[in-house]
Order: structure tokens, then sequence, then C-alpha cells
């Protein structure tokens, strides 16, 4: 016979039923209805109405039924405070009933009863059961008296009811001490400044003591209650350590848990290096690991537990890592926590253990689990910075699952680890545009977007990438644009000639058409800052009013006049060079931007148009603006004006010396080209080499800037050249004298002479060079621009030009044009002269300068060209002879 | 400090059952919880802990209830699950079962339990051997004489009743050891240990003193003794009868045990030990077409020993499909609802090795979710042998009456955690 059988009246007129045998005089029929109404009660229906007819049951001496009643007057007694009266009675009565389980039942009851009327009877009836024979009826109301004070503090206070609880620390049975402590403290929680739980070495002597005899539950209260408690000395401190250490035995995993807390806490107090202190240390460390045998919920609250002490004393765990170790069967919450604290106890010694085991799990199927162990591997990469460089590979084998997911998380966090490491891991990068498609999350874009600002110089189609993105701009989210904005900017500080018109549409995109008033901000920001244009000059006009560029405002803002704060303007660009320029009127936007760097593309001497600039390199522009201090190379003017779409040597049947030259100039863009890595960290165990050639003074030199970029320091370096076309050789020994240091850069000039071995070389100005250090010998090869063969005394005497310019045979004449170039025959004449370069003699034949040019080798070859300059035709002929 | 109010719930959310312990959270606040859950379980997280406003919930599952403590104070968390979990073991030793049903048989008893087990949030007496002296199913009967509180709840030895009377006094002792063991899918082990177990079946009579010798390492250097078969126990947990303070100054043993059946103790030992029964295994995954299972197991253990009911548990992919097995011993059974191959083998002799292999199909068509990569599990059990080498030594049994009492003891060895990954 089971209780559901009450659950199954539920007809109507059934409280009327209920009422008439709660009435009856059956004894047996009462206890029936009671349970009837106790089983409608719990099954929520409303039995209040059956109040009097119920507490009417209460006088019996059957201990079940009185239970149900008092179960029922906890119950309704708020809703019917009025008829609750009618219980005090019987409650006074059990109070002193000779049997302690009824007087206990009774006083607890009557606590929960949350009646002010009821309170007041209750007083006299606690203060005899908080003197009671029992202990069992003592303990009851030990948390009576907090229950009283949850309804009536004051009361509790008048009837110094507080003052018998703190005895009841006292008492003989551990039961009744636990219980005082409980009540004590759960009634001194809210009233934080009282002195109630007044601790002192008297009163944690007999907290002490009934630890070791008390129930699990009152070993919880009295291990809490201890770690409120400051020790006067580290003595004291060790003296409840030693004695309360035991309890990291219990069976009971709070026990355990409340256990270290007073632990953790005492132990601040002891001095570090007490033997005692770290034998404590050691003890720690088992009950924390046993405690991931509990059941889930228990090892998670421990696991957060963990969490926190790892922080706090990392030694305590450091050797535990593999019960760290995530099972297949782990709840998901267990997983993420032991996660966290695998990547808190990481370090150089087990990072191989946690990466593999990090892998492994990133290739589990819980999405939100793979996501945090991926992250996780780069909070590895982060904190040990040794194992950087294998996370990163880790990461890469991710990618390459191609499980999206995974792939958009590597993303996130290889920017993380680029942002710690710069510039040591850019290799990746190639493997990351891989997988730019697959980028779906605002985070993982964001991060991508981050990467191609970053190391723009580095990616080739660096604005094609950031230019795919900007088709949806208005879609993505807020971070996303705002980094797009960001990377785009950089973009253009590196590679300003490419990407005007790519920084002026992102910059519109998120000024003008955003509504989003931070990218707006940034935008603007921005946009102030690339710009010459400051607001100051638009003083009491609208601009001024708005704070915006009048562009911002004006309908087609083509024609806005630009205007420049004079003289300082010049030192915001890259290009200082540049002579003062007159202000222009600049028709459109795109130019503006190049404005705004200070690349004034126009040069002094002309009056026409601007020149289309895409494709020039900023160099380039610097040569033809004159006023370069320098030599300028021939070949490299040549080049340097040519467009870059132009990208297929000019030459056609050039000689293969301008073919040379036209090679070299390309890429290297610039006259002085500016410094390439010749050598990078990666082929050379951290020794990065990049470098130029320059001639000064008649004197080649290889100039070259040499980075340590790897753990240890490097020392005796040495350099040697490989037979070349024109018998290049070092005139010196490489002059690195001081050791150099992890991350240090040196600049080093190599003068050179020309009296090496020849051979002839393929391309012709190629050179192969040896570098060893003391860790190993690495080898590289690298082209020299041809103009710095040039030597000074090139200039042919005029007779011996013109008989000698007839000698050659046609055969070695070779044409090509130049492109796009605005100088005046003279002004061309005079830049090439700085490169030794040296115009013969000028002719005018219908409206073209014809100018006759002489050049020398190195080893003695001479070289003779026409350069045709017809004004207003920006394109020049120049035809060559060799001999 | 804990609970503000205690809930039984089925698993629609429904609430069987409840206790207001302190009427400081509104008891309708419970409707919060499923809608929470479930949200949580959409989301992928769920955890043992969540709040709705000021009201936190802490909750366990059960078979098919949930018991959901509810508080809007900073309570002692360990505290909550640990009597969310004493809660189960004192209605499922009440009852037998704890279900749905269960609950609603037994409302009464339930509620007196309730009643008993906690007051004002504080956990009281929960020793449910204790608890049946005074409150039983069949609703008692009120004499005055009989009504006397167990003086057992309130004493300090709160787990044994006096007056116990047995005509044989005896004392069984299992000494229980199982293998955790976590291999990665290159065959190296990740990590391995044991848990051990010492259970008592205590037939003893009156209020008898235990004291338990085993070959404890610690104890024999602390006594001057030689170390030679001696065993270093990482941590030990002790059943509330043993004196813990006793243990911690000189690694006795001691203690008053509680009538009948109980755990006295539990221990972990950190010793890399052989996987007993080592398993290699190759699954090849034939996309479209077929998985073929090739698992061979090896008893790394004495030859005089025998490993029994060994279950050797071989993920499959959910979609597979018609089965093949073929085993050099024992039976292989294909468990679709749970994915696996299950191969037993009902006697394992220490030193052999044994060969299952299986085929199953796959459809054409692939299954599109991504299926995670559940481990080899392996279950097995070996008498008379522990892993540890861990010995009773000696129990001592002595009560005022002077009887005397015999210890039996019995030995076994097990499979915890026993997982070997795989590269499928």
């Amino acid at each position: 016979m089971t209780d559901s059988k009450y659950f199954t009246t539920t007809k109507k007129g059934e409280i009327f039923e209920l009422k008439a045998e709660l009435n009856s005089d059956k004894k047996e029929k009462k206890k029936e209805a009671v349970k009837k109404v106790i089983a409608s009660m719990t099954v929520g229906k409303d039995v209040s109405a059956l109040f009097p007819d119920v507490v009417n049951c209460m006088q019996t001496d059957n201990l079940e039924l009185k239970k149900l009643v008092y179960l029922y007057l906890m119950n309704y007694a708020k809703s019917q405070p009025d008829m609750a009266i009618m219980a005090v009675n019987t409650f006074v009565k059990d109070c002193e009933d000779p049997n302690p389980l009824i007087r206990a039942l009774a006083v607890r009851t009557m606590g929960c009863i949350r009646v002010d009327k009821i309170t007041e009877y209750l007083c006299e009836p606690l203060r005899k059961c908080l003197k009671d024979e029992d202990p069992y009826v003592r303990k009851t109301a030990a948390v009576c008296v907090a229950k009283l004070h949850d309804i009536n503090a004051q009361l509790v206070e008048d009837q110094g009811f507080l003052d018998t609880l703190k005895d009841l620390i006292s008492d003989s049975n551990p039961m009744v001490v636990a219980n005082a402590v409980a009540a004590l403290s759960e009634i001194a929680e809210s009233h934080p400044n009282s002195n109630l739980l007044d601790l002192n070495p008297q009163t944690i002597n007999k907290l002490l003591t009934a630890l070791n005899e008390c129930t699990e539950w009152g070993q919880i209260f009295i291990l809490d209650c201890l770690a409120n408690y400051t020790p006067r000395d580290d003595r004291e401190s060790q003296s409840i350590c030693e004695r309360v250490t035991p309890r990291l035995s219990h069976a009971n995993s709070a026990v355990v848990l409340s256990a270290v807390k007073v632990l953790m806490k005492f132990m601040e107090m002891l001095p570090k290096d007490l033997d005692y202190y770290g034998t404590l240390l050691k003890k720690l460390a088992p009950p924390l690991v046993t405690l991931l045998s509990a059941e889930p919920e228990l090892q998670y609250v421990a696991l957060r537990n963990i969490n926190l002490i790892v922080q706090r004393r990392p030694e305590i765990l450091k050797h535990e890592m593999k019960v760290f170790f995530v099972k297949y069967n782990d709840p998901i919450y267990v997983k993420l926590e032991k996660l966290d604290i695998m990547i808190r106890l990481a370090s150089q010694a087990n990072i191989a253990q946690v990466l593999a085991e990090l892998k492994e799990y990133a290739t589990e199927v819980d999405v939100d689990f793979v996501r945090k162990a991926v992250r996780a591997i780069g909070r590895c990469a982060i904190k040990v910075e040794q194992s950087a460089e294998r996370c990163v590979s880790t990461l890469l084998d991710l990618i390459q699952t191609k499980v999206n997911y995974v792939v958009q998380e590597a993303i996130v966090v290889i920017k993380d680890i680029f942002r710690k490491y710069p510039n040591k891991y850019e290799s990746v990068i190639a493997t990351l545009c891989e997988n730019l498609d697959s980028l779906d999350e605002p985070e993982a874009r964001a991060a991508m977007i981050w990467i191609v600002g970053e190391y723009a110089e580095r990616i080739d189609n660096a604005d094609e990438l950031l230019e795919s993105f900007l088709e949806g701009f208005h879609d993505e989210s807020t971070q996303v644009q705002l980094q797009l904005l960001t990377a785009i900017v950089k973009l253009f500080l590196k590679k300003p000639t490419e990407t005007q018109e790519l920084v002026q549409q992102v910059l519109s995109l998120a000024t003008q058409d955003s509504d989003n008033p931070d990218l707006r901000d940034r935008g603007y920001i921005y946009w102030r800052l690339l710009s010459t244009d400051p607001l100051i000059c638009h003083i009491g006009t609208l601009a001024s009013v708005y704070h915006k560029p009048p562009s911002a405002f004006v309908e087609g803002s083509r024609g806005v006049q630009h205007k420049r704060l004079p003289g300082s303007s010049q030192d915001t660009g890259s290009a200082a060079g540049v002579t003062e320029a007159p202000p222009a009127v600049i028709p459109s936007q795109g130019d503006l931007l190049g404005d705004l760097l200070n690349l004034d593309l126009t040069p002094p001497t002309t009056t026409g148009p601007p020149p289309p600039s895409s494709g020039m390199q900023m160099g380039a522009m610097d040569l033809l603006g004159g006023g370069l201090d320098s030599l300028v190379g021939f070949l490299h003017k040549i080049s340097a004006a040519m467009p870059a779409s132009f990208n297929a040597p000019v030459s056609g049947g050039l000689d293969d010396l301008f073919d040379l030259g036209g090679g070299v100039g390309l890429p290297m863009g610039a006259y002085t080209p500016p410094k390439t890595i010749w050598l990078p960290a990666m082929k050379a165990k951290g020794l990065e080499i990049s470098g130029t050639f320059v001639r000064r003074a008649g004197v080649i030199q290889m100039e070259m800037t040499l980075t340590n970029k790897a753990m240890s320091v490097m020392t005796d370096f040495a350099i040697q050249f490989n037979r070349n076309s024109f018998g290049l050789a070092p005139a010196g020994p490489l002059q690195v004298l001081t050791p150099l240091s992890p991350n240090q850069s040196i600049e080093v000039a190599l003068p050179l002479s020309t009296v090496g071995p020849v051979m002839k070389m393929e391309p012709l100005n190629n050179l192969q060079v040896a570098v060893k250090n003391n860790i190993d010998v690495f080898y590289f090869s690298c082209q020299y621009p041809i103009s710095m063969l040039f030597v000074e005394d090139g200039k042919m005497e005029r007779q011996v030009f013109l008989a000698t310019w007839k000698d050659i045979p046609n055969d070695n004449e070779s044409q090509f044009q130049i492109k796009d170039c605005h100088l005046n025959s003279d002004a061309a004449s005079n830049k090439l002269q700085g490169s030794n370069i040296f115009t013969i003699a000028k002719r005018t034949v219908e409206g073209q300068d014809m100018l006759y040019q002489s050049m020398k080798l190195t080893n003695s070859i001479w070289v003779l060209a026409e350069l045709r300059v017809q004004a207003g035709n920006p394109n020049y002929t120049v035809s060559t002879h060799e001999f | 400090m804990s609970a503000s109010a205690i809930f039984v719930l089925d698993l629609k959310g429904k609430v069987l059952i409840c206790r207001n312990y302190k009427g400081d959270v509104d008891m309708a606040e419970i409707d919060h919880f499923m809608p929470l859950l479930m949200q949580h379980e959409e989301e992928g997280l769920v955890c043992p802990v969540m709040s709705h406003g000021k009201v936190h919930f802490m909750w366990i599952k059960h078979s098919n209830l949930y018991l959901v403590a509810t508080t809007n104070k900073n309570s002692n968390a360990s505290l909550v699950y640990s009597f969310l979990y004493k809660l189960v073991e004192v209605f499922t030793e009440y009852f037998k079962e704890l279900e749905e049903e269960s609950i609603q048989d037994n409302f009464v008893v339930v509620y007196e339990l309730l009643d008993e087990l906690m007051d004002f949030g504080f956990p009281q007496t929960t020793d449910s051997k204790i608890l049946q002296e005074y409150i039983t199913q069949e609703g008692t009967k009120l004499e005055v004489a009989k009504s006397k509180v167990p003086t057992t709840v309130t004493n300090a030895v709160s787990w044994r009743s006096e007056g116990i009377k047995y005509k044989k006094n005896e004392v069984f002792i299992d000494v229980i050891e199982s293998i955790n063991v976590l291999v990665n899918a290159n065959g190296s082990v990740m990590s391995s240990d044991i848990v051990g177990s010492i259970k008592l079946k205590t037939m003893l009579s009156g209020m008898p003193e235990l004291r338990l010798g085993l070959n404890d390492r610690v104890l024999f250097a602390l006594t001057g003794r030689d170390k030679g078969k001696t065993v270093v126990m990482e941590d030990v947990k002790f059943h509330q009868c043993v004196r813990l303070s006793r243990f911690d100054s000189d690694r006795t043993i001691s203690f008053i045990p509680p009538d009948g059946e109980s755990e006295l103790m539990s221990y972990r030992i950190n010793t890399h030990v052989k996987p007993l029964i080592w398993i290699e295994s190759v699954i090849e995954k034939f996309s479209h077409s077929r998985v073929e299972i090739m698992v061979k197991a090896k008893g790394q253990f004495k030859k005089q020993s025998v490993a029994n009911n060994v279950e050797v548990r071989v993920p499959v992919p959910s979609d597979a499909d018609s089965p093949k097995f073929k085993t050099s011993t024992g039976n292989a059974k294909y468990v679709p609802e749970k994915n696996m191959v299950v191969w037993t083998i009902k006697s394992f002799p220490g030193g052999k090795e044994f060969l299952m292999r299986a085929h199953f199909g796959l459809p054409s068509v692939e299954n599109e979710e991504l299926e995670g990569k559940p481990p080899i599990t392996v279950k097995f059990e070996i008498p008379y042998f522990t892993v540890s080498g861990i010995q009773v030594r000696y129990m001592k049994i002595i009560e005022k009456s002077g009887y005397q009492a015999l210890p039996w003891v019995r030995y076994i060895t097990q499979s915890g955690d026993y997982q070997l990954r795989t590269n499928v």
C-alpha cells in the first residue's frame, strides 16, 4: 500500500468531504483525512479552508499525525494568522511533553511559523528548550533562535537569547555546539558589525575540540566559522592549522573544501621559511586532487576553487597537470573548467604534453569545448614563450582540418600571438589568407583583417584582400568595420600610392555613410591625422562650426579648396625632402589624400595637370621632384618613371645591361633602393640581413642592417662574395665589433672594391654572398643596381664621342622609351649627371632636344646614349650604344 | 548559510514535493528553473548553478528527478551539493529506488525526512541507519514508554546505536581497487592511478573498538620498520567514524564501526601501473562503404590470476549497419543504441592475448553531423589480487564484553575509468 492513493481524489465537494472526515471520531479516519489534505497541498491545491479542522487534529499522541498537522500549519499559518493562534496552546504544551522528540518538533515548527502573534508565545518555551536536559532539544532550540531572529531581531536581543546561544558554544554536546555556531554565524551575517561571534583563543579551542566529535555538517559550520577568525600571531595560526589538517581526510568533499579554506587563509600568516609552511603546502595537493573523483557538481565547485587556489599559490598543484586532463565523459562544465586550470598550470616543463592534449580536444565535436581548446593553445603560446612556435604549428595543423569554427578560432588566437611576438611568425600568413573566404564570424574576420593590415607590406595583395571586405562594409559588425578602417589606414601608410582610392573609400564609408558613432569618430580621427588640412585653417567657416572637413558636408566635394598650415606641414609626410610647393588647387579627394600625406605629386616646373599617381613609388616622386641630394641611378630613374602597369622590362631589343637595370629597378622601386630583406631570419637561425647598395664619393658600399631575432647572442661575423660579373669584393672585413644581443640591430657599411675575381652571372648583376657568425654560415644572393658601377670619369671627350658613336655597329644599338617623365631636358641632364651619366652634347631638332651622353663602367666598358626629349611629350626615347 | 528551500521536480519541472526552510526566497521562483535549464541546454552551457535575478539554483539530477536547492545568500555550494547527494542516498536507502513514483508513494515519509535532515538550511542528522530508528515507513504509533530520541542522534558516536547483538561476531573486509587509465591514441599512457576502497560489513555486538593495520609506508617509516612491501597512499579519506586526528598524528586507523555495511575508507595511489588489460586497436573507416575494426586485448597481469567478466567496448559510427564479428574467444555484440560493440570475455587468464575483428557497413549517404571520438573503454574484475599490493595486516577488535570476533578479508581489483582514445 502506498501513499499515492491520497492523490487520486479530485472530485467536486472534496473539501466538504474532507471536513467531515477530519472531524470523525475514528482516529484512523482522521489520520487518513489529514494525509489526503497534505497530498492536496503537495500538488498545489488550496486547502486552507480546512484550517480549523486540521488544527483540531493537533492534539494527538500519534507522532506521524502530529508531524503532518505541523506541516500543514507551517504552510498555511501565514495566510490565516488569526486562526493560527488556536495552535499556540498545543505548541506550548508540546514543548513540555515528556518525549524529547515532541518537544523538539514543537520548538522547531513554532520557529517556522512566521506570524508575529505566535512568536510572542514562543519566547518562554524556547527559553526552556535552550536549557533542556536532552541535547536533541537543545540543538533544535539553538537553530530556533536564528529563526526567531529572522522574524523579530529586537525581540531576540531583548529576551537575551543571544547570550544563551553564546553559552551553548561551551555545551558538552558537540552537535549543540555546531548548531549554536551555525545559528550565531547566520545571525552575525545580518549584523556585520556586531560582536556576536566574539572569537578568542578560548572559544576557538572549544570549537576545535567539538570539531573532532560532531557530524560532518557540524564540522563544516565550525570550519566556516573558524575561517572568519584572525589569529593573533603565527604560532596561533600554526596551531589552528595543525588541528584542522586532519579534516582533509574526511570523506565528505564539503568538509575538505571548508578545511582548505581555513588553511589557505591562515597560511597567509605563516612565515614562508617555516618548515611547517612547506609541509602544509605539500599536504594540500592530494585532497584537492581527490576532489576530482567526487560527483560532477562537486568536481565543478572544486575546480572553480582550485582555479582560485592556483592563482594564489601555483606551487601547490604545479606537478598535478595530468589530473586535469579532460575525460571523454566529463560533463561540459567540468571540461571547460579543467581546460582553464590546464592553462594556468602550463609551464615550460609540461607544455609538450599540454599541447598534445589540447590538440586532441580541438578535434572533439562539442563546439564550445573545441573553441575553448583552440583558444587555450593561443593562451599557452602567450604564457610560455618557448612554446610559441610549437603552438603556432599546432594551430596551423588545426587550420588544415578545415573545420570552419576551428579555423576561425585559430585565426583569432594567431592574431593574439602575432601581437605578442611581432614579426616572428609571418611565414604562416599565406596559409591564413587561404582561409579568408570561410570566415563568417565577426571576431575571426576582424582578426584576419588586423593581420592583413599589420603585415600589409609582406602581403602582396593586401589591398585586394582588404578591398574584398569593403564591398559589404555596411553589413559587417562594428568590430569588423572598425578593424577594417584601421587596417586600410595602416596599409595606406605602408603603401600610400597604390591605396589612396581604398583609404578614401573606407574613410567615406566610415564617416559619411555610417550611423555608428564609434566608427564615425575613428574615421574622422584618422582622416584628420592623415590630413594637412586642419580645421584651424577654416576658422570662421561652417567647417569650424561642424568640426568637419568641408568635404564632409559640401555637396560634390570636388573643387573644395584644401588649405594647409604653412611650414610645419612638411614635417608630417614621409617625403621629407620635397621642395616647398605652393598650395595647389587639387580637384579630387583622391588627390587630396596624396596631398594629405604630403606627397606632392606635381613637380614644381610643370604646370600641366598632375600625373596619374597610381603605381608610382614614393621614392620615384621624390626623385623627379628634383632637389634630392645624392646620386641618382640612371636606370632607376628610367624604371621609376615607368608606370607600374608596365611591368615587363621595357627593353625590347635592349642590350642586357639595360635589361638588367630595368629588372632591378622595378621591384626596388626607387633610386637608392630601400633596404630589402636579403636573408630572412627563418632561414638563418634568427639572423636577419637587409641591405642595399650605394655609391658615395666614388666608393661602392654595401649597407646592411643585421638583426638578431634569435634567443642567443651572435658574434664573430664575417662576409665573403662569390665570383661575380664585375669583380665586386669586400674591401675590408665586416665591422661588427660588439656581440649582437637578441632583438638588437646593427647598421654596417661594407666598402667594396671591383678588383675581385670575375665570372659572368645570370642575371648579370647577381651577387652571391656568404655570411658567417658563431652559429653557422648562411648563404644568400642579391642584385645590385648597375648604376652603382658608373664611374666619375665617365665623361667622354666630345670628339672621341662623335667618332665612337659612328664606329659602333648598329647591331650594338638598342632603343626604348621612358614614359611619363616630366622633366625638361636640362633638368634631366642635371639629374643624370648626379649618377655619373654625363651629357656630352645637346642638339635641338624640330622641337626635340637630343642629349648625347656617356657613362663608363668600373670595368672600363663605355656606354653611349642618345636621349630624345620632346617638349610637352612626357615620353623620352633612349638609344644606347655600347662597346 | 546553505539552502533556503529544497525542491524535488519531475523531468518537466513540475514540483513533486518541496520544503521551505527559511522563507527568504519566494517558493514560486522555482517556476523559472526549467526554462532556465532549457535555455542553458540550448546554448550548450549546462551548469550546476544557475541564477534568476537574486535567486540561485543549485541542482543535481537523479534518474527522472531534479533535486534543486534555492538560495539568495552566498551559500556554501559544496555543502549544498553534498547535502543533495546525501538526500539521494537517504531516500534510496528508504525507498530502494529514488524516482518520481517513489516520492509520490512515500510523500509522508519524505516530508518527515526533509524535516529531520535539515533545519533552517542547516543539515542535521543524515545517517540513514540512525534515522530509520525513529522515522519509519509504518508510521510510529507513539506510546510514551517507547518514544525516545535515539541517543545516537546527538551522541559523539552518531553512527552506531547501543545494544546491538549478534550471536556470531564477525566483520567482513573488502579491499577493492579500481584502476583509472587514460591512454592516448598513439598508445602512450597519459595518466593512471588507483582508487582503493575498504568496505566493511560489520556484524559485531555492543560498542566495539576496532583498529585496522595496513602495510602503509608512512606508518612503517614512523615506527622504523622495514619498508619492504609497503604502499604509499597519496591521499586517504575516512568515514566519519575514524578518528582523524589520531590518524594524522600516528597513522593509526581506529574507530567504532557503523553497524552493517559501510565504506570505512578510500585512498588514492599515484604509482604508475601497467594497464592490466592492454588494448591495441585498428579502426579503419572507409567513407560511404565500411568500417573495419581489429582489437587485440592482452592480459598484463600474473598468469595465476584471472580477470572475470571482461568487457571491451569499442565505439562505432552511429550510422553503421550489418555487423559481422570474428573473435578468438568470447562474444562480440553490437549495441546500436550506444553505438558500440561490446566484446565480452567471461574469463581472461593473465598473460593471454585475444583478438576480435568486426566489420560494419556504412551508408553511401554520409551522416552530416560530426560525431565525437569516444574512447574504447574496458571493464573487468580480478579477484584475490590488488594492484597496489595493499594488505590488511590485522584488524583488532576489542569490546568490553571480551568476545572473540573474526575478521574476513577479500581483495579484488577492477576497472575504474578505463579509457583508451582512438584515432577515428
